[in-house]
């Protein structure tokens, strides 16, 4: 059995055993000196749907610039589909994040470029032929309710087509995990239950949703597994659980 | 990496270039500004530079030995006339000399026929008649041309060494006015080029500061998504090398129009000038600037790219 082999069958056995996201001990303290986590240990396995909720500053964003391996953990591992991340070298951090769908509050879309471009991108990037690019987005788009908008350039749309956007982008690779952050952040409450609904949606097709959101009332509608984190600890991981307010 | 990846690459670095058109703008701008000014400060120094080269190579030094009809004797020197074969020697040695470019033996007979040739050009027949013998009898000399006009010094301290040599004509004024220009030429070839590259790098710093904000966003998420260094990098790279290739290409083409404009004005203008000032052809001047400001420009997209865009790399 070659090396590679090895390597492959060991991250199986530990996407078995630990989940696809399973943060052991980790803790992050910026250059600043300032503490973002503490100790945290978190298991996610195949599937799931996940809520991270907290205040502000409660080391939800860190969290998810260390899943994507933004930032490397200060101590303790961090290891998403069964890769250790701390061990993982810069050119391998490209290939690593296509196993990942990332959407933010904020859309990160290409603005220059219409919709159909901006989902074409992704797959450009994993250097997928140009015929099944053509197959492909179309389909996404249609998923995501924006078959008739594809040449609409990104500005054109409303913050809630954007977020469909951005799903369509984060989706098209069919990825493991789909990481959202603050996904309703920027959408009144219409377009927020819609992207909520979709990202169900995708959950239920197979892929492992992690939402790190402040929407007190979609979390507490949904009834998922929801981990707090208040001042860098995990104060509360409860299946079918409930956002806990600050006071 | 696959044909289609490499097609939208390049597809990409046109792109780009309409895409942020004002920034693109900006930067051929810069760059051309630049180039402009280079191409024209290059276009009078090469000629300034041909024109005294053309000096120079007029500037000769002249030797004249002794020979039988020397009445050095009745100042009390005595020397014996230079042999055939002596002469040949010293004309060998001279040629031989890095200071010398060409040597020319003038023989009495000759140096008779260019006199009259010079000073009686109307009634040289009558003149000529006058003298049944060569009055420049025994004034054969040679005429050394200098490959440089600073060593003239060096030669002529050469030549006063050999026994045989009775004369030496030159003029160290006109050495010592050419090797002055040349100096000068240099030194402010130098400081404008000081000048040049220190314009060149605060414009062309402030663009690529410009390129930096519009690029942070389009590059992280890029980053974002999984896309790998050379992937974005490529065509920001290929753009800053196209808009550096345009960016040489403009002045290029106006320094052209105004070199040839002006030549043609010099000309017909100023005939005088021109019979004696040798002024370079647009294909001598452009057959050197036109690789070399592609060259720069091409260089200068391609390193301000590079660090434009480096600096978003670490995502």
């Amino acid at each position: 059995m070659g090396r590679k082999e090895l390597l492959r069958k060991k991250r199986e056995r530990l996407i078995e055993e630990k989940g696809v996201i399973y943060l052991d001990n980790v803790s992050k303290v910026y250059s600043t000196g300032a503490p973002a986590l503490n100790n945290v240990s978190l298991s996610i396995h195949k599937g799931e749907f996940v809520f991270i909720v907290g205040d502000s500053g409660s080391g939800k964003s860190t969290m998810i610039k260390l899943l994507l391996r933004e930032l490397t953990a200060t101590s303790g591992s961090v290891y998403v589909m069964g890769n250790d991340l701390a061990k993982l070298k810069y050119r391998q951090i490209p290939k690593f994040r296509r196993s990942l769908g990332v959407v933010f509050q904020d859309f990160r879309l290409l603005n220059d470029r219409n919709v159909y471009e901006n989902v074409a991108f992704a797959q450009r990037i994993v250097e997928t032929p140009v015929n099944e690019i053509r197959r492909n987005v179309p389909a996404i788009l249609a998923t995501v309710g924006l078959a008739g908008k594809y040449k609409a350039k990104t500005k054109q749309l409303s913050g809630g087509e954007q977020q469909r956007v951005a799903l369509a982008r984060a989706l098209v690779n069919n990825p493991s995990i789909l990481l959202a952050d603050e996904p309703t952040g920027n959408l009144d409450p219409k377009n927020s239950w819609e992207i909520m609904k979709l990202l169900e949606e995708i959950n239920e097709a197979g892929t492992t949703v992690v939402v790190v959101t402040h929407n007190k009332e979609i979390v507490n509608a949904l009834r998922k597994r929801v981990v707090t984190v208040k001042k860098g600890v995990i104060v509360s991981d409860e299946e079918g659980g409930e956002y806990i307010d600050e006071d | 990496m696959k044909i289609s990846t490499l097609l939208y690459t390049v597809r990409q670095g046109f792109v780009n270039i309409f895409r942020n058109k004002w920034y693109s703008l900006a930067s051929v701008a810069t760059i051309s500004a630049c180039l402009f000014l280079f191409g024209l400060f290059y276009a009078i120094v090469a000629n300034f530079q041909s024109i005294v080269m053309k000096a120079e190579e007029g500037v000769s030094v002249t030797v004249f030995f002794h020979n039988e009809y020397d009445k050095c004797a009745s100042r009390g020197e005595s020397h014996t006339a230079t042999t055939d074969q002596r002469l040949e020697e010293i004309g060998q040695m001279l040629a031989a000399r890095v200071e010398v470019s060409d040597v020319v033996y003038v023989s009495d007979d000759e140096a008779w026929v260019n006199y009259v040739a010079k000073n009686f050009k109307e009634n040289a027949e009558d003149y000529v008649a006058g003298f049944p013998e060569n009055p420049l009898a025994g004034e054969y000399s040679y005429v050394v041309f200098l490959s440089d006009v600073s060593m003239q010094d060096a030669l002529v301290n050469w030549l006063r060494s050999i026994p045989e040599v009775r004369l030496i004509n030159y003029s160290e004024l006109t050495a010592s006015t050419l090797s002055g220009v040349n100096l000068l030429i240099a030194y402010v070839s130098m400081g404008i080029i000081v000048i040049l590259l220190a314009v060149s790098i605060f414009l062309i710093s402030n663009t690529v500061a410009i390129g930096i904000s519009v690029r942070s966003t389009e590059i992280n998420i890029m980053k974002y998504i999984g896309a790998t260094d050379f992937f974005v990098r490529a065509p920001f790279v290929l753009e800053g090398i196209l808009i550096g290739l345009l960016g040489a290409a403009i002045p290029l083409g106006l320094i052209r129009v105004l070199y040839n404009y002006t030549l043609t004005y010099i000309v017909e203008r100023f005939e005088i000038l021109s019979s004696f000032l040798n002024f370079l052809t647009t294909e001598q001047v452009f057959g050197v600037l036109t690789p070399v400001s592609l060259l720069v420009g091409a260089g200068i997209g391609f390193l301000g790219s590079i660090i434009t865009v480096r600096k978003h790399l670490h995502v």
